[in-house]
């Protein structure tokens, strides 16, 4: 068996999330290979060679240099159809958008949003359903299988040392699909917190932050160098970015502390943020459903608590 | 001018909101008596098909066809009914069961509708929430060879051509444009106001949400044309690439405490859970 894990690129470097996915390939056992694929992926090769991975494989090509799923997954199956049986990349918003288009283009099945597995007896793959109320094991039928993973639920692999060898490998001609679409701009806020995948702390709001949200939550996330997070409720409503959107339809997160503030507890909501360590809800609602599940909860309106909650941590520093 | 022709792929689901109610057995999920529901990101994009198509002078008459598709057992017609009576012009219903299907096979046999039915765009929802699978829309662009927008929070469209798609990623919003026909995948923020803006604006502004049928539209609706499919007509190769082997229940979280103040939660966080310092 040998495994194929897709790196995410970012303004020419690796995104975190790709060790998630090399965790995995260590997980499955079997030899494994890294494929960086798009503009800067030569540059970027080196910060995986330290992984234990058999090759880093690299394509810096005009043709994937945009990237989109139409663009990357001709050269991704390609490289796939040279010896790998599992292919993996990280269940991010990249990932999803091109797992299955790579699936599709070898005839594999494909397992997405994979929170754990089993090698005994071929592989078998845990994945979340129902909004994270249920779990199911599945197996892949396809003699290559596909996988997305979980971020929350593979933590990032640490160097293992050595070097593995640098390799480049050649684009595959493209899709007519990819003279079709045309990326025209990424539109991100500039920010200096952690990302929400990687935070340690994660502090999120609900609607009842209103337009205060930044206002009230910035200061408490600055001084527990936090990632912010959001509800759905506080992103239709505009108060927060959509990107911040933390639960099953957002970003999924497993930090060591997760503060929700204002955020009644749905279990669209809850599907993003259970498994992380330390749950605290701040909540005036006494039967809010998020106490459920809160290690520690303050009944509490959050525009006092909360700077209340910002004096008394600086008074500890 | 030309007609725009959008096929929505629609699955009734569970109860989303009571998801905590299913029961899990080693062999299989039961929804008993848990209501039916379209699935959300569905409904929502029946409502970007409409607004896509809306007649700016006539709301009688759309500027385009929408068709509306579902992969069930008869049981799932309200569904398709449902949407019919919001404004979708016809329904197709394949006669399948959940455990007969995959979203690889859904796509396959998406590819045979399409194929058929010559729509300009397909759009879907961008995940399904008793599966959560979000891959049918990918799977079926590749399968077309067409290109994708995924979890689309804006379309704006540029003549009968082309769409322009704020897509909601990791990062921010990542502005695409595609050239139809193309396949389209909705997330939650498409069915704000001013998420759509179709090339007849309407002279009303869209509400926040979904739009509701009108009791004559629901009795209306029942005389829509509503055809049911063979699964065997449109897939040769009806076999699942993936198999569900077992099931349980996610880990349990007990509550924790109630702390009366802030003073108390941070000494807790301190010197309990030792996660701040
Ligand atoms: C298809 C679909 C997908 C979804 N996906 C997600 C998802 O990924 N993530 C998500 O979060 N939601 C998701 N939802 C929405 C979810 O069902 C809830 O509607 C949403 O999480 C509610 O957000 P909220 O808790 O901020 O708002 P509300 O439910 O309105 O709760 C606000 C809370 O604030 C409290 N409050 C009010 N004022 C104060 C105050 N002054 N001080 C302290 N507390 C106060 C209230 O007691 C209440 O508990 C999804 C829904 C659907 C249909
Ligand atoms: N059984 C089905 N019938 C019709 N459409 C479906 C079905 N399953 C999935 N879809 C469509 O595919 C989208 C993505 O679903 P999924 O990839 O299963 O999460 C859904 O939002 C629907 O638009």
């Amino acid at each position: 068996m040998n495994t194929l894990v897709i790196a995410e690129l970012a303004e020419g470097h690796v995104r975190k999330s790709t060790l998630s996915a090399v965790a995995f390939a260590k997980q499955v056992g079997a030899p494994f290979s890294i494929l960086v694929v798009g503009a800067g992926a030569k540059a970027a090769a080196a910060e995986l060679a330290g992984f234990g991975a058999q090759k880093v494989l690299v394509c810096e090509d005009a043709a994937v240099s945009q990237t989109l799923a139409e663009r990357l997954a001709p050269t991704i199956a390609q490289v796939a159809k040279t010896g790998f049986d599992v292919i993996a990349v990280t269940a991010s918003s990249f990932g999803k958008d091109l797992a299955p288009r790579v699936a599709a283009k070898l005839g594999a099945g494909y397992a997405p949003d994979v929170s754990a597995i089993k090698t005994d007896g071929g592989l078998t793959f845990k994945r979340p359903m129902y909004a994270g109320n249920a779990y199911g094991w599945c197996k892949v039928s396809t003699p290559t299988a596909v996988v997305s993973v979980r971020q929350s639920e593979f933590s990032a692999a640490e160097p293992s040392g050595g070097s593995s060898p640098v390799e480049a490998v050649a684009a595959a001609p493209a899709d007519p699909a990819a003279s079709r679409v045309e990326f025209v701009k990424l539109e991100a806020a500039k920010s200096e917190r952690p990302d929400l995948g990687e935070a340690r702390v994660v502090v999120s709001g609900g609607r009842a932050l209103k337009e205060k949200f930044a206002e009230v939550l910035d200061p408490l996330a600055g001084l527990l160098g936090a990632a912010i997070g959001a509800s759905r409720a506080a992103c239709d409503a505009g108060y927060a970015p959509p990107e911040l959107q933390v639960g099953q339809t957002g970003r999924v997160v497993a930090p060591q502390l997760y503060v929700a503030i204002g955020i009644s507890g749905a279990i669209q909501h809850l599907a993003g943020m259970k498994g992380s360590k330390v749950i605290v809800a701040i909540n005036k609602d006494p039967d809010a459903p998020i106490f459920q599940v809160a290690d520690y909860g303050l009944v509490a309106d959050l525009f006092t608590a909360v700077p209340e909650l910002v004096s008394e941590l600086k008074k500890g520093q | 001018m030309r007609r725009v022709k959008i096929l929505v792929p629609l699955k009734r689901v569970a109860d989303p909101d009571n998801a905590n109610k299913i029961k899990i057995s080693p062999n299989k999920i039961d929804t008993a008596g848990l209501e039916f529901k379209p699935n959300p990101f569905d409904e929502y994009a029946v409502e970007t098909a409409l607004r896509l198509t809306e007649n700016g002078t006539n709301t009688k008459q759309r500027l385009g066809e929408v068709v509306v598709v579902t992969f069930g057992p008869k049981e799932t017609e309200p569904t398709l009914r449902a949407a019919l009576a919001t404004g979708a012009d016809r329904a197709i219903r394949v006669d399948a069961t959940d455990d007969q299907l995959d979203g690889d096979l859904v796509a396959r046999a998406l590819k045979a509708i399409v194929e058929k039915e010559k729509p300009d765009l397909v759009l879907l929802g961008k995940q399904e929430v008793e599966g959560d699978a979000n891959q049918v829309g990918q799977l079926l662009a590749e399968y077309l060879g067409w290109p994708q927008a995924t979890f689309a929070g804006s379309i704006k469209s540029e003549g009968d051509k082309a769409l322009t798609v704020g897509r909601e990623v990791d990062g921010g919003s990542m502005i695409l444009k595609v050239t139809l026909p193309a396949v389209v995948t909705v997330d939650l923020r498409i069915v704000s106001p001013h998420a759509v803006s179709s090339m007849h604006k309407p002279d009303h502004t869209y509400q926040e949400g979904v739009r509701f049928a009108a009791l004559m539209a629901i009795m209306a609706a029942k005389k829509k044309p509503l055809v049911e499919m063979k699964l065997a007509e449109l897939a040769s190769d009806t076999a699942l690439k993936i198999q569900y082997v077992g099931f349980e229940p996610p880990p349990g979280r007990k509550a924790g405490v109630k702390v009366k103040t802030v003073a108390e939660l941070v000494q807790k966080l301190r010197a309990e859970a030792k996660v701040i310092q």
